[in-house]
């Protein structure tokens, strides 16, 4: 257990009215495995279709029907184990999680309990700031999902679509390292984007393919762990930090007001910014796990584990590591491009045979900028890597300014074409003709001899000049060129 | 082990089956008596005997992930009392 080795950090406190208290908390979260069919039966994973189309009647489960392991789930799961540095148990169980509701028409959920299909692993970790930690990962299960009940078609009766049931479910349970509402956030982005990277799960939130039940308790530092709250089925990364935040303020005043926290199961509320107790059911969970007797252990082949860990993709850790020593960026910018898969290959390919940390400065902030203003990913970008490696390329010659790139940018990500053809046909070529630069210069030093004057006791006022040039050049003259001339004409 | 009466009205909630106060001491007595002919079992010393996973000898076979099932709701649906729309209906599970 990690616990005893991180000390309380008096930055991540919480300020309590009787003294400072730590959060910790622990994740379940559950991502949707990857594949066509489903964990046990043969019927379509699709999200979207009309209710009951992609149900089977294993799913539905109707008498006499019997599961049959689909091999890609195992493999996606061997996968996400490899890719938590997992250590992957070579013979699993599936048992039987017996509860009633409607959407769970076998009355049990096919999971694992006694001997998940991977063990004890961990993540990296990285928060603001440059801080970095190890985030310990004890088991993932391979498990079915449930069905969708809809309650609000009809005062009387619920409405229950089956399209869900039984597709493959990856429960991945955190160690309680977590020490504050930033680190838990922190947490399952990165594991998400480990998940997009493996390619095991699109981690897709908004669809449900990656839900969190976030577990948080708070602590005088040092003392023991205290009574947990688990609140279900957090479904973004930002609602996780608000989650933890407001749960810990809630346990932390129940405490100081002399209270005691009771375990239970809550929901958050991100219109109210709080959590609230789910009703308690009647009694206890008693899930009665025991093996399932359709399904024979799972069995893996040391071989066929190698040869999937043999095709497991470059991890974002790995490649951070890699952009750092290959390319020389700073681990803030690689931290940047490394967080989706697809951002990091566009960066190599506009980076390939250029400056790659010019490069890196466009994509992590001009390109992003508009990306996100427009509210489009980067696979959507209107601008390709070699349209963005070709500005950077007339920057570099010196063909254009740094201020005209930015110009150029914005008229190939709004009319497209190539930047080179651009910068010929609309004039937007740099000057670096001294003599015509010059020219400006001394007009418009003549037209302002009261700035020249305040400029003896202002230096900083040759900044306007600069604009003025440039105003008057059309934004097209070599600012370097322009300073050398003004400090030269201004005796600076 | 023994049984008790609380015991078997748990286990009769568990498994949402409805058992009245007069039915609960036989089912208790029933119950008692399984327990004890299983007890048995536990004269025996498996010790040094590998845990039985199936009656036969053989690894879990796997699938190919292809879509092979599904694609009629008609059918699914067949069965129950009240649908809408290819929906199961059932009474509201929700306060």
């Amino acid at each position: 257990m990690n616990l005893a080795l991180r000390t309380p950090d008096p930055k991540k406190l919480l300020k309590g009215a009787t003294g400072d208290w730590e959060v910790v908390v622990g994740m379940e979260v559950h991502a949707q495995v990857t594949s066509k069919s489903k964990l046990f039966s043969g019927a379509s994973t699709e999200f979207g279709g009309a209710p009951n189309s992609h149900v089977s009647l294993v799913d539905a489960a109707m008498p006499g029907m019997l599961p049959v392991i689909n091999a890609e789930c195992v493999a996606q799961a061997v996968r996400t184990g490899l890719g938590l540095k997992a250590k992957i148990n070579p013979v699993s169980v599936f048992d039987r999680k017996n509860y009633f509701y409607p959407d769970l028409p076998q009355g049990y959920q096919i999971s694992q309990y006694k001997q998940p299909i991977v063990g004890e692993g961990e993540i990296t970790v990285d928060l603001e700031g440059g801080e970095t930690i190890t985030v310990g990962i004890e088991r993932l299960h391979l498990e079915q999902d449930a069905g969708k009940s809809v309650h609000d078609q009809h005062p009387t009766l619920s409405y229950v679509d089956l399209n869900r049931s039984g597709v493959a479910l990856m429960e991945i349970v955190s160690r309680p390292d977590l020490r504050s509402a930033e680190e838990a956030s922190a947490y399952l982005s990165k594991l998400r984007t480990i998940l997009r990277y493996l390619g095991t799960c699109d981690g897709n939130m908004d669809e449900g393919s990656l839900r969190a039940d976030v577990n948080v308790s708070v602590r005088r530092p040092g003392d023991p762990l205290g009574t947990r709250c688990e609140i279900k089925n957090v479904n973004s990364i930002r609602f996780v930090r608000q989650a933890v935040e407001a749960e810990a303020r809630r346990q932390i005043g129940i405490i100081e007001d002399g209270g005691t926290i009771d375990q239970e199961t809550r929901l958050f509320d991100p219109s109210k910014g709080e959590t609230r107790s789910m009703r308690s059911k009647e009694e206890a969970h008693d899930y009665r796990y025991f093996p399932d007797p359709d399904l024979l252990p799972l069995e893996l082949d040391e071989a066929w584990i190698a040869s999937l860990a043999e095709g497991l993709p470059e991890l974002p850790d790995a490649k951070k590591a890699r952009f750092i020593a290959e390319y020389g960026l700073s681990a803030y910018d690689a931290t940047v491009l490394v967080d989706e898969k697809a951002t990091a290959d566009f960066y190599e390919a506009a980076a390939r045979g250029r400056d790659p940390k010019i490069v890196a400065n466009w994509v992590t902030q001009e390109l992003a900028f508009r990306l996100n203003k427009d509210g489009k990913g980067i696979e959507e970008s209107p601008v390709s890597p070699e349209q963005i490696g070709a500005v950077v390329d007339l920057i570099a010659d010196g063909t254009i300014s740094g201020k005209i790139a930015k110009d150029l940018f914005d008229i190939v990500w709004s009319e497209g074409g190539d930047p080179r053809a651009i910068v010929e046909a609309r004039g937007m070529k740099q000057v670096t003709d001294t003599g015509a630069i010059e020219k400006v210069v001394e007009e418009i030093i003549a037209a302002n001899p009261e700035k020249v004057e305040q400029l003896k006791a202002k230096p900083t006022l040759a900044g306007w000049f600069v604009g003025q040039v440039m105003k008057a050049s059309g934004g097209k003259a070599n600012p370097q060129a322009v300073n050398d001339i003004l400090k030269r004409k201004l005796g600076l | 082990m023994s049984v008790d009466t609380a015991t078997v009205k748990r286990v009769a909630h568990l498994a949402r089956i409805a058992v009245t106060d007069a039915e609960v001491e036989g089912f208790k007595a029933e119950l008692n008596t399984i327990l004890g002919f299983v007890e048995q079992l536990s004269e025996v010393d498996v010790s040094a005997v590998e845990p039985m996973t199936s009656v036969v000898a053989m690894k879990m076979k796997m699938r190919a992930d292809e879509v092979t099932d599904g694609f009629y709701a008609d059918k699914i649906v067949a069965n129950a009392p009240a649908t809408e729309d290819g929906f199961f209906l059932v009474p509201k599970v929700v306060e």
